[in-house]
Formats: structure tokens, sequence, C-alpha cells
């Protein structure tokens, strides 16, 4: 617990992002509370190329890194002499972009003689939900949906996780691009297809809910993503239209019904009162609305990040920093990008 | 007046401080490409030694490319991070500039080259007349066969030879030999590959010319687009 003593000084976490295609930096005062949260996102540039593009990523990187950096020091009103260390995410990502937002990081702690801090992504991606409710605290249940990331995961302590189930193939989020680019949306797919679906009837197709053998809270979407690009040939060879809308609708809850089923028979078996959703997918309306229904049946408080907290944001990396500085966590000059780094390891 | 150097185009990373007139301490290494873990305790290693922070150093001058795209961004990246903290400007040299620049006086046409695979080089080419330093051809990226054709033609107009150097001049020395029709010099290993104690000096010579610019604007020279990029503009489409 780190409660703000009379006798402690103001802690604040200058926190730089660059693990894929947003250049991001942050200033964190205590943790959760917010001075600035500043983005500079390449989706328009990557949307040509339906997907990220590491290289061009990387070089934006280098562009974008100080501008916003300093925006970050400008709308929090503070200078770096300021800050009490430096967080930067170090893993996991693509390798090029997190050596970016790392070799920046390093050189500035260095050249301002402030300590550095290396967070972890995902330990990132659930912070935000401290930074938006300031009730949660460790210990909760919580599932991390991303473009890279399907976790199942035990807050144990600020920092501390245990995984419960990981998907063995595509991310959900990854699902998402690959279906919402067989029928024509682009990229990025999660938004689109949470779009479209809207229009569409979740219950006009029924696609399997694939389940890992002997391993209830591990996930599988490549064969749900197989499934939807099988119905589209199929239909494609018979002739018959197929209602788009329909597809990403039911397609969608196929993927939201999995995610919804586990977190609640994890958060029943272990009988915990919280459960929060992190991560860009946690954005996504149907698996925000399920979980609320869920949870509220249940008894249990759901939490989710605000949208803007969802995306790849520095903020959440000042909150993830913010606890591990106060639990010691000090990084070395030599720290590197890790880009399969693994959740709970250093 | 303190100008700290840093390489990390290629196979070297290095960082040295001038301090007026000397090189107060160089750290080069041409070991493993792990600049990402070595480059800035290497920095660390060069600013303890001579007790320098890094709000005493006036310039930052680093090795701007052409070279690997990973080792540049990261010089890159360190740079601007240490020139924002400190409020101090950049000077990006020209990597293959501040390799020839080493052989100050040199009688050769000077063939800087790094590979660039698929036996191509990034490469130009330099003489000095006398004190002056002059650039030929500026850098690029050339098939080996080609620059040593030209390198040749600008040696014979002289009466000159040419001097190779850096990794690409190791790579491709069989190509060099069975090119040239006049003997090629290799440049001893002291002098081949590049070092931050040139690309200080250099940049001291570029920072007196007024070519410095701010954390903010600084870039790395590429040369080259990304691949995916070639490929949009070789099928005749839009790359933004």
């Amino acid at each position: 617990m780190y409660t703000k003593g009379t006798f402690m000084e103001d802690v604040y976490i200058l926190a730089i992002e660059s693990s894929c295609d947003e250049t991001a930096a942050a200033v964190v005062k205590n943790g959760r509370e917010v001075l600035s949260n500043v983005i500079s996102s390449q989706i328009a540039l990557h949307t040509l190329y339906g997907g990220v593009v590491p290289e061009i990523a990387s070089r934006k990187h280098v562009e974008k890194v100080i501008p916003v950096v300093h925006e970050a020091l400008k709308e929090a009103h503070m200078t770096l002499d300021d800050m009490t260390a430096v967080a930067v995410t170090y893993g996991p990502g693509l390798v090029g972009a997190l050596l970016v937002g790392v070799s920046a990081a390093k050189a500035i702690a260095f050249a301002a003689n402030k300590p550095l801090v290396g967070v972890h992504h995902i330990e990132g991606h659930v912070a935000a939900n401290f930074i938006d409710h300031k009730d949660l605290e460790p210990p909760f249940a919580c599932l991390v949906v991303s473009g890279g990331h399907t976790h199942l995961v035990e807050v144990t302590d600020y920092g501390k996780f245990s995984i419960i189930g990981h998907t063995r193939d595509d991310a959900a989020g990854e699902a998402f691009d690959k279906v919402a680019r067989a029928i024509g949306l682009g990229y990025p797919g999660g938004p689109k297809i949470d779009k479209k679906a809207k229009e569409g009837n979740a219950e006009a197709i029924t696609f399997p809910k694939a389940k890992v053998e002997g391993a209830f809270y591990d996930f599988s979407f490549s064969g749900l993503k197989s499934a939807v690009l099988n119905y589209l040939n199929h239909a494609k060879m018979q002739g018959e239209e197929v209602n788009d809308a329909d597809l990403a609708a039911s397609f969608q809850k196929a993927v939201v019904d999995v995610l919804t089923e586990k977190a609640m028979a994890f958060v029943k078996e272990k009988g915990y009162k919280d459960l929060a959703i992190a991560g860009g997918v946690a954005s996504n309306s149907a698996l925000r609305a399920s979980l609320t229904e869920a949870c509220e049946k249940a008894g249990v408080r759901f939490y989710a990040p605000s949208p803007i907290l969802c995306t790849d944001n520095a903020a959440m990396i000042g909150c993830a920093g913010y606890y591990e500085y106060m639990s010691g966590t000090r990084s070395d000059w030599d720290l590197n990008a890790v880009p399969n780094l693994k959740l709970g390891e250093r | 007046m303190k100008i700290l150097g840093i390489e990390s185009a290629a196979m070297t990373a290095s960082a040295a401080l001038l301090k007026d007139d000397a090189i107060v301490c160089e750290y080069t290494t041409n070991f493993k490409k792990t600049h990402s873990q070595t480059l800035l305790p290497m920095i660390r290693s060069v600013m303890e030694i001579t007790e320098t922070a890094a709000k005493d150093v006036d310039v930052f001058a680093v090795s701007e490319g052409p070279g690997s795209f990973t080792g540049l961004r990261i010089g890159a990246a360190t740079v601007k991070g240490l020139a924002y903290a400190a409020d101090k400007p950049v000077v990006g040299v020209p990597t293959l500039a501040a390799m020839a620049y080493a052989c100050h006086g040199s009688q050769y046409v000077l063939c800087p080259m790094m590979d660039a695979r698929r036996t191509e080089v990034y490469t130009a080419l330099y003489r000095f007349d006398g004190e002056a330093f002059i650039c030929l051809k500026e850098s690029c990226c050339l098939p080996v066969r080609e620059i040593v054709a030209e390198a040749e033609a600008c040696a014979a107009e002289t009466g000159s030879r040419v001097l190779y150097l850096g990794d690409g001049a190791d790579v491709y020395k069989e190509v060099i030999l069975s090119t040239a029709a006049a003997a090629p010099v290799f440049a001893p290993a002291h002098m081949k590959s590049p070092r931050a104690s040139a690309v200080a000096e250099y940049g001291r010579v570029l920072f007196e010319q007024g070519k410095a610019v701010s954390a903010f604007e600084f870039e790395p020279v590429y040369l080259k687009k990304s691949q995916a990029e070639q490929e949009r503009e070789a099928a005749g489409l839009a790359t933004e």
C-alpha cells in the first residue's frame, strides 16, 4: 500500500511509450493523477498498408519522440527538473519501435540525472484502470485484450501478476483486424467491426467458440478467424451475398462470449469482487456491455478504463512506473528493448 | 568548447569528448551490434572519466547516416534525448564524411564504404587538397563495382590511388581487387572504422559552418525508404 503520508514528497513520473504505432508521453503525479497525456498516432500512415509497418513506425517515433515529451511537460506546466523519475515501455512490442523510446528515455534520464524505470507494456494497460478508478486496488482479476495480447490475469499486488490464461494463437484484436480486412473494412479492425456490428444481427450466423483442451482459461481465436474466412469463401463460391453487418456482429459475439464466459468463471472460482479489463479491445462496446451485464448479475464490480486510456498511451506507463518506482525498481543504463517480454518478468 | 561525438551507424559503437583542441576521452567498440545496451553506458563512462555533466556539453555531434537503420535510430534517439535534456544543439555528421575526415591530409581519393547488403554499399568519395576537405561524391547507395570504377576515374584524374575504408571494404575486398585496374589501398585497422572522435572533430567544422539544429529537428539520413514504401512506389501507388 502506498498511502501518501504528509512526510512524503509528491512523485512526478515522466513516461514514454513507443511500443507500436503511437508515440506517447505523459506526466503523472503520485501514480493516479494525470497531468498530461500526449499521443501522436500514426494510424493514418499505416492504413495505406493494411497494418503497422515496423520500419515506418520506427522512423516516425524518432521524429515525434522529443516533440511529444516536450508537449507533455508543457501541458503539465512542469520542467524536466521537476520530475522524480523517467519511466519507459521496454516490452513487449515491435523491437525497432521500442528502441526509440528506450534510447530517448535513457538519454533524457541520464542527462537530467533522474532514475530510470523500465515498464512492461501490459502492466501499463492494467494500470490504466487505477487512473480512472481511484477506489480500485489489488487484488483483482483482469482481462487484458489487445491487438497483440489476450490474457486473463490475477493482479495480486501493484506490479505483481499471475497469468491464469492466455491465447494459444491469435490475440483477440488480431482476429478483429483479420476479419475486418476480409470483409473490406480495413485497418484498424477493432473499431470498424464494432461500428459495423451495431447494424447487424449477432444471432444471424453461429461461429464456433474454440476451447483449448485441458486448459479452460486459455483462449484460441485462429479457429474462429478461419471459420469466418471459410464462411466468406463458401458464400462466394455459392454466389450468395454476405451481410457484412450480420457477419461482423456474429463474429464479435463469438469473441465477446468466450471472453465473458472465461473471465466470469474465473472471478467466480476465486471469489473476486472486482473484475477489470484493459488493452485496446477493452474499448469494444459489445465487450463492455456483455461484462457490465454479467458482473451485475454476479454481484461483481466491473472496471474499464475510458477509451483514451485503452489505446496505447503513456499515462498508463506513468501510473505503472510510479508503483514500480515506489517498490524500488530502477533500470540500468543498459536497459534494452525486449520485444517478447513476458508479463511478470523483468 | 565541449563536443560529445556519438557513432552507432554500423558495427562500431563509439563515444568521444572533444574539449577545445583535444579528444580527452574516446570509447570505441567493434564487437557486436548491441548498441541499444552499450551506447549509453559508453557515453556515461566518457562523461564520468572526464568529470563532465551533460549540461557542460556545448554541442552534441552524431553520426547521422547512412548506415544500419536500427543503429542510426539508437544514435538519433540518444542524441535527441541528451540534447533536449541539456538544452543544447545537435550537429548531424555524415557518417562517411567523418570516416574520410579521419584520414586528414591523405594524398589518396578516399572511398569509405559500408555494407548495404546484396553487393551494394553506402559510399561516398572525398579527397584532401592540402588541408581543404573536398567532397567528390555525396553519400549514396551503389553496387560495389560502380563506386570502384568511379573512384578509380577520380584517382586517375589526379594521378593518385584510391584508399578504401569501412566494413564494406572488408566484405567486398575480393570484388574491389578484381574490379580495380590500379592497385587499391586498404586502410589499416586503426583508420578504417568510424570513430566518435572524427564525428566530434568534423562536427565542430560543421558547427562552425552554422549547421547545428535543435533536438526537435534532427533526423537521421537513411538514404533508403522502407521496403514497404519502395514496393508501393514500384507499383505506382502513393506512400502518404
